[in-house]
Order: C-alpha cells, then structure tokens, then sequence
C-alpha cells in the first residue's frame, strides 16, 4: 500500500462521510428535542435518492437534477412533518419503546410503499450536470461530485450550527434539547417545535439521500443499512449534537476507508484481509466509544430521565384462572400433532411460534423486569444457531448434546458482552447491544473458513426420532414450556426481584447492599443462555442457519413481540410472540406487501393499546372483575 | 468511641466548596441534628458518608475502619442505613416487598434463584412496619402510598439490618407540621429503644430544638457551630446565618 494510496481512500472517506453526516443530523436534532429514536429516518433518506432519481430523470437537466435535489429535500420535510402531525404526536407520552416501535412499523409501510411505486430493481440517477467529470488526485482520479460532497457536509454543518445559536428557532430547540419543561414554562407552543424539528430532521435525511443520487443506485435495502449507520455515528458522536455527528461520521467513514485502504495483508502465519473488516468497524469504534466515553463524544448525560411509563404492578403468583388456561393451552399443544394430521404445515409453523416464544421471553426477562432495552438479542439466537450447527457439523456432536450445548455457547457470549452493556442505560445501552449483534453477524459472514460465510451451515437435520416434525414439534414444545417455567421461576425469587429493585430504583436497590450491575449483568447472561435455545432449535428446525436469521431484523422482531404481547406482564411475551409469528407468516403468503400490511397492524395496535395486548387484556379483566389484577 | 468520626471533610464542583473542612462525630445512640440553610452542603455531607459521594479530601471512620470512597453498598453492610431527601422505593413491589428485599439482602440472599421472594423474612417485615405504623398497608403497591407514607416505608427498610448508623436527608420534607413532628417522635423512640446513633437534617427548628440531642450547623460548607439546643440558638454566627438574612428560625421551613 502507497501512501498515496491511503491519502486517496482518505477522500473517499471523507465524501461518504457526507451521507452519514446528513442522516446522523437530522436522527440527532430529532431526538434531541422530541426524545424520539426515529427508526424510520433510514426510510426518509432512501425515500430522498428515489424523489431525486425521479425528478432528475423525469425532469431532466442539470434543473431536473440540482433543482430536483433541493425540491426533494423539501418534499421529504414535509413528508416527515405529516408524520409527526399523523402519527408521533399520538405517542410523545407513550413508553419509549412503544415509539421505537411505530417508527419502525413506518419502516415497513415506507419500504412497501417505494416497492409499490418504484419496483425492486435498483435505480441508477444521471451524473451530475457540471460535475460529471473527476479530478486528478494522489495519482488517481476521483469524481468532481465526490469533492463537491466533501464540501457540502461542513457546509451545511456551519449552516445549521449558525442556524442555531443565531435564531429564535434554533435557541427554543436547545432549550427544549436540554430542559423540556422549559419550554413549556416559556409558553411556546410545543406541537409547532416538535413538527419543525421533525421536519427539519426528515429534510437533511431527504437532502443526504438526494445527493447520493449520481453516486450509489436506489436501493431497497438502504433504510436498514442507512438507519444501522446513522445510529451508530449519533451514539458516537454523542445524542442531540450535531457537531458531534459530524465528527463521529468523518472518524468512521475514515476508519472503514483506513481498512480498505491496507487491504490484505501477509502477517507471516495468517493472512488477513483488512477491506472486510469494514462490516465490523464501525461497530467496534462505537464500542470503544462507548465504553470510554458513556455519553459520546461531544455528547452530554441525558438531563431528565423520562418516566412517562404506565407504573408496573407487583407481580402475582398465576391465578387459578390463569394456570387452567395455561394447562388447557398445554393439552391443546401436545394434541397438536393428532389434531394436524392431514396438514404438516401446522406443525412446522408451531415449531416456529415455539422458537418465537422462547425468544422473545428471554428478552422480556431483561426488557421487561430488567428494564435493559436489548436491541441486540439475535447475537445469542445466532450464537447458539451457529454453536448447535457447528458442533454437529465440525465436533460430530449428537443433535440432543448439540441443543444442550449451544444455551452455552450463547451464555458465554452474553457473558462477555453483557458485562459491557449494563454500564449503560437507556438509548446507548440500546446501541451498544446492537453493535454487538452486528458483530457477531458480521463475524460470521466474513469467517467463511469456520462458517460458511453468506451460505452458512447446511444440512443440520434432527436425528431420528426427532426427523419427524410432530416429533421435533413436541420436543421444541419440552424445551419451550421448561424454559418459560424457569424463567418465571427466577422472576419471582428473590434475583428476579433484585432485578426489579435495580430497574425501579438503582440509588435505593444499592443503599440495600444490592450490587445492581452485577446482578444486572447475570441476567443478560441468563437471558442469551436461554434465547441460545431458541437459536439451537432454530438450526435444526430449518436444517441449516445462514448469516441472514440473525440479522438485526430478527432482534428488531423480536422488540415487536415483547412490546406487542405487553412488557409489563409475564404472559405478554407468549402471547406477543405467537401473535407475531403466526401473523408474519399469515400475512407473508397473503400478498407481495406483507410488510406494509404488518406495519399497518403493528401501528394500529399501538395506537389502540399502548401497553400491549396482554397488558390490555388484564386491564380489561381489572375492569370487569375488579379483582386485584397483579402482572400475572 | 465514636460510631461515626468525620474528620476534615470536603468535597467541590466545579469551584463551589460544597462541603469544606468539616468534622464531627456522633456518640453511641445520638440523636444528632445536621441543619443550616438550603445549599449549605447537608445532602452532600449525607453523600460522602453513606458512599454515594467521594470525598476530596478528609476521613470518614466508621469505628475506626475509614470507609471514604467505599461503594453504598459496602457502606450498608457495616450497618449504615439511610433514607433519601427525595424518597426512593421500589415501585413496581409491595410495600412488604420493599422491606423484604433488604431483609434478604441483609441475608445475602440476594443471589437466590429459586425460592419464592414474597415468602422470605416476610414475618419480620411486618414487624418493622407495625413498628413504623403502616402495617395494614403491606400489600398495597408502593407506588400507590402517600408521600408520607413512602417516608415511613423508608424508615422500616433502612432499619432492616439492624443499624447502627442511621442517615436521615429530610426525612420529613414534604410533610404537614403534625406530620412531621409525629414521625420524628417515632424515630426517636425507635433509635431510643435500639440504640442506634442518627444523622438527621431537618428544616422545622422546632423538631430539631426539641428531640436532637445535639445540634451541628452548617453554612456555605462549613461547620459553624457544634452544641446543644441552648447553645446553637444562642451562638451568635448561628443568629447571623438565620437571622443575619432576614430570616427566623422558623421561616426558613420549606
Ligand atoms: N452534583 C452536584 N453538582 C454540582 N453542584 C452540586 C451538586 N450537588 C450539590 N451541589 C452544590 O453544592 C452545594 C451544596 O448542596 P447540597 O449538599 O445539596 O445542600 P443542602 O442539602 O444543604 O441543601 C450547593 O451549592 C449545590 O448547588
Ligand atoms: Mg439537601
């Protein structure tokens, strides 16, 4: 490698820098006043390359392309203002995480809809009109465009930066940033702040988006891959700066750059590429951040801690009713396989439902009385996918040994970085557990040697008696009903409790002798060990596991089970998970649009009942019967 | 000896000497009352002895074991109970619940995976909250107490591991003047009966001229006066900080 060569990546890196710039801003700017992590700011910004490719391919011309990408930017603000007025406004008071998940039912609604009018292929826009060409630098060429992108970051950086220490508008929003109640006391009127902010927001991520249009294609997958980076520059950077934000990105952008630019290199006994570690980079710059520097960057601690959470009833032992029900669901389950006799399909969609409800209990377990918002809970379904798939196919290890095994090796992976975790709270806790899912994706994608890489581990088939479904359904069902008993079993002695004591209270639960990140931090372990079942009976359920079941999509599911079910009662993840699982298949073989059709029901419950189905559930029996309803 | 020593504490932020040099001690089952006005430095005196604050500079001597820097936690066990200015329990559990879990914590049973919770030490939490009166409250959700009421659940944890060294911030702020008074009585009875040494800060001067067996005063800091009821009312630099601003003893009640 050449210096000259590394000097060049370095510009490059500084023009993709850009695009996380606008992103991260605007995802900053938006929590910062409004406390909402809008998952959906991913969408805006795809949204903005497609309006732009459209406009300058409809339009034409360098107005069509210039003039588009400025009418875009604002197309997406208002865009971006109709969802605030539409939907956020409904939710400001709502548990934090009931926002995370409307924003996120945007997601699918958004990328449906771009499906819908735009088709799946990816769509190339013209070069930019006066900035087709490229300029000779370090002894390569690099597009005049990328230069210009170069610019227009700090540019738009100063702007804002000017924009907000200089203007009315800009000094309401970092008052609001710091002090909410502030600004009611100014008397200002907060639904216009929050709608401008909102919108202001959504037309940076609609002007990053737009500017990409002449570099990268229209793609489909970009709100995922945009809203992963954009978290990760804003955790960075630090929450509600947007200073920060650019900083964070320019460091990232750079390190990934950095890694390209080495390349592969020899280091005697193992040969490394370096250019792969870009899937990873980010993640690990954002883990040590974190670590070093809790807040980000230039971030500060979050000011108010908001507790506009619904308060949690103690929990109660079952009930009679609820431990008939439980028995009754029991019988109707091991009856399963008589009753589907003349329909497989049933049993292989159970089997699911049966993986889903293990799943999404262990991430209740620290959600929920824990109070740990996991965002990452497919690292430890992956780690014991990948362990029970790996032992049986490298180790020769039985299918039973294999499945006892992989709870293991996910308990270990919980253990390493559960203890990073539980430093933290909140939002970046959030963060970080998805920067370590992300690690352990992309470990497994890029280890090709070990695990097959992009292919994955096939052929992971149950032995006999276990190769027939009904069989393998009553064993996944073995496995499911004792884990949920054990877990429940925890939650109400007196670690469970402990738990509780440190989400509720940490100032009192540790003036009681109570060593909250420990205790805390036990049980994120015993959370991955148990959702490392999930993952074991995963790999053989299917027959083979591949980097895509454990992608951050599957965490993000298993958020909207546990939320959908109702945090704040034990029984909400069973319900939530079946409910979600059925559903997603359900509605899959429905139509093309199946995740539209999914955002839109995840948004109506929402909206119809903010503390989730279970949750609404008990509400309704406390109305009616007027017993003493506990979070049974 | 002392049960507590504190011996040239101070502790800045930021360039304010919240807490400045300071020392005292407290005497086996004293009643000691910490007073002066808002900002004096009470709550961050409170702070460095129960562990939640580090001291910049000075000792503090439980015994004669120095316990400056130690984590709350650690601090609880060597029998330092303490309640909050602003009170914190355990919302989501019972109020038998709360004072359970520091039983079982004081039972280092924390850790305990498999029995029942609700069902340990729950006699001998009843007890503690007869004692503090709010036994017929058990089983409601803490959440749902009276400010007041919270303040008592508070008293009954703090005394579940039988301490020698109680920390009171305020233990009565927010209350009615009967209110006060009433809980106060039953703190001293309590301590009387068990011979438990309190630190307690307390605005109404009333309160704190008729139960503390002792009086220290602090102002922007500093200890300015150390004595009994006659002598602090008397001690001319006391006058000054309360009456020096225009205000009276009993005004500065907030
Ligand atoms: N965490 C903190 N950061 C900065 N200043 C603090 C902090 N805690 C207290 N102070 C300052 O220290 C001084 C003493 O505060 P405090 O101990 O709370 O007084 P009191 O309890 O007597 O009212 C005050 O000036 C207060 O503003
Ligand atoms: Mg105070």
């Amino acid at each position: 490698m050449t210096l000259n060569a590394l000097l060049f990546q370095a510009l490059n890196g500084l023009s993709t820098a850009s695009g996380l710039f606008f992103i991260a801003a605007g995802l900053s700017l938006i929590f910062g006043v409004t406390r909402i992590v809008n998952i959906a700011h991913g969408s805006l910004y795809m949204l903005g390359t497609y309006i732009a490719y459209s406009l300058a391919t409809k339009i034409g011309g360098a107005f069509g392309f210039w003039g588009g990408i400025v009418l875009t930017a604002l197309i997406v603000g208002v865009i971006g203002a109709l969802i605030e007025i539409v939907l956020l406004r409904r939710i400001y008071r709502a548990p934090e995480l009931f926002q995370l998940l409307a924003t996120f039912a945007l997601v699918l609604v958004i990328n449906d809809a771009t499906l819908w009018l735009w088709g799946p292929e990816d769509l190339l826009g013209p070069r930019a009109p006066g900035l087709a060409g490229a300029v000779e630098i370090f002894g390569r060429r690099l597009p005049s465009y990328d230069l210009f992108l170069i610019f227009i970051a700090p540019a738009v950086l100063i702007v804002l930066h000017f924009a907000l220490a200089k203007t009315r508008f800009g000094r309401l929003m970092r008052a609001a940033t710091q002090d909410r109640e502030m600004v009611g006391a100014l008397g200002v009127n907060q639904a216009v702040l929050f709608t401008s902010v909102f919108a202001l927001g959504a037309l940076l991520a609609g002007l990053g988006g737009a500017l990409q249009v002449a570099r990268e294609p229209a793609n489909l997958a970009t709100d995922l891959v945009a809203i992963g980076d954009a978290f990760v520059v804003v955790v960075v950077g630090g929450m509600g700066s947007i200073t920060g934000a650019y900083l964070a990105a320019i460091i990232i952008a750079e390190v990934k750059a950095l890694c390209i630019a080495i390349g592969v290199v020899n280091l005697g006994f193992v040969t490394v590429n370096f250019s792969k570690f870009t899937l990873v980079a980010e993640f690990i710059v954002m883990a040590i951040v974190l670590i070093a520097r809790p807040y980000g960057l230039l971030g500060k601690p979050q000011g108010v801690v908001r507790s506009v959470a619904e308060p949690e009833a103690p929990i109660r032992p079952a009930t009679p009713m609820l431990k008939v029900l439980g028995a009754v669901v029991l019988v109707l389950l091991l009856a399963l396989p008589l009753l589907a006799q003349t329909s497989p399909y049933v049993l292989v969609l159970a089997t699911d439902v049966l993986i889903a409800v293990i799943f999404a209990t262990s991430l209740h377990f620290i959600m929920g009385p824990g109070g740990m918002h996991s965002f990452g809970h497919a690292a430890y379904f992956g780690l014991g996918a990948y362990g029970a798939a790996l032992l049986v196919k490298l180790a020769g290890f039985p299918m039973l040994a294999a499945l006892f095994t992989a709870p293991l090796v996910a308990l270990l992976g919980a253990l390493l970085f559960g203890w990073f975790a539980v430093r933290l709270s909140g939002v970046y806790l959030a963060m970080l557990t998805l920067a370590f899912a992300q690690i352990v994706w992309a470990l497994v994608f890029q280890w090709e040697g070990f695990t097959g890489g992009s292919n994955g581990v096939i052929g992971v088939w149950p032995a006999a008696p276990f190769n027939k479904s009904w069989a393998y359904f009553l064993l996944a069902l073995a496995f499911t009903v004792i884990a949920i008993l054990v877990l429940r079993r925890f939650l109400f002695a007196p670690f469970g409790y402990a738990m509780r004591a440190g989400r509720d209270s940490p100032l009192r639960a540790e003036a009681i002798g109570i060593d909250v990140k420990r205790i805390h931090w036990l049980g994120f372990a015993i959370a991955g060990c148990v959702c490392g079942i999930a993952g074991g009976l995963f790999a053989f359920a299917k027959g083979s596991i591949s980097p895509e079941a454990i992608s951050v999509s599957r965490s993000i599911d298993g958020l909207v089970m546990v939320l959908l079910g109702g945090i704040q009662t034990l029984v909400g993840p069973i319900v939530g998970a079946s409910v979600y699982a059925v559903l997603q298949d359900t509605v899959m073989r429905q139509t093309e649009y199946w995740r539209a059709l999914l955002g839109v029901i995840i948004l109506v419950l929402v909206l119809a009942f903010p503390q989730g189905i279970a949750g609404a559930l008990s509400a309704l029996s406390r109305k009616l019967g007027r017993k003493p309803g506990g979070a049974a | 000896m002392s049960v507590l020593s504190v011996r040239s504490l101070s502790k800045t932020f930021g360039g304010v000497h919240a807490v400045n040099d300071v020392s005292f001690d407290i005497g086996k089952g004293e009643f000691l009352a910490l007073i002066g006005p808002n900002g004096a430095g009470k709550s961050t005196t409170f702070n460095m002895i129960n562990g939640q604050l580090t001291p910049d500079s000075g000792d503090i001597l439980i015994g004669d074991k120095s316990i400056a820097g130690m984590a709350p936690r650690d601090i609880w066990r060597l029998g330092v109970g303490r309640t909050f200015q602003v009170a914190a329990t355990f919302g989501s559990m019972t109020v038998v619940e709360n004072v359970q879990m520091a039983l079982i914590s004081h039972a280092r049973g924390i850790l305990g995976l498999w029995r029942p919770a609700a069902s340990l030490h729950r006699e001998r939490a009843l007890e503690l909250l007869a004692q503090v009166g709010m036994a017929d409250a058990a089983d409601r959700p803490s959440r749902e107490l009276a400010y007041g009421d919270v303040k008592r659940i508070e008293l009954a944890i703090a005394l579940a591991n039988d301490p020698q060294l109680l920390l009171m911030d305020e233990p009565t702020a927010g209350m009615a003047p009967r209110e006060r008074n009433d809980l106060i009585k039953l703190v001293k009875a309590l301590v009387v009966e068990r011979g438990i040494s309190v630190l307690f800060t307390e605005h109404s001067m009333d309160v704190v001229f008729s139960y503390a067996d002792r009086i220290i005063v602090l102002a922007r800091g500093r200890l300015i006066a150390d004595g009994n009821a006659a002598a602090i009312r008397d001690n001319a630099k006391v006058r000054e900080v309360y009456f020096g601003t225009g205000k009276t003893f009993q005004e500065t009640a907030s």
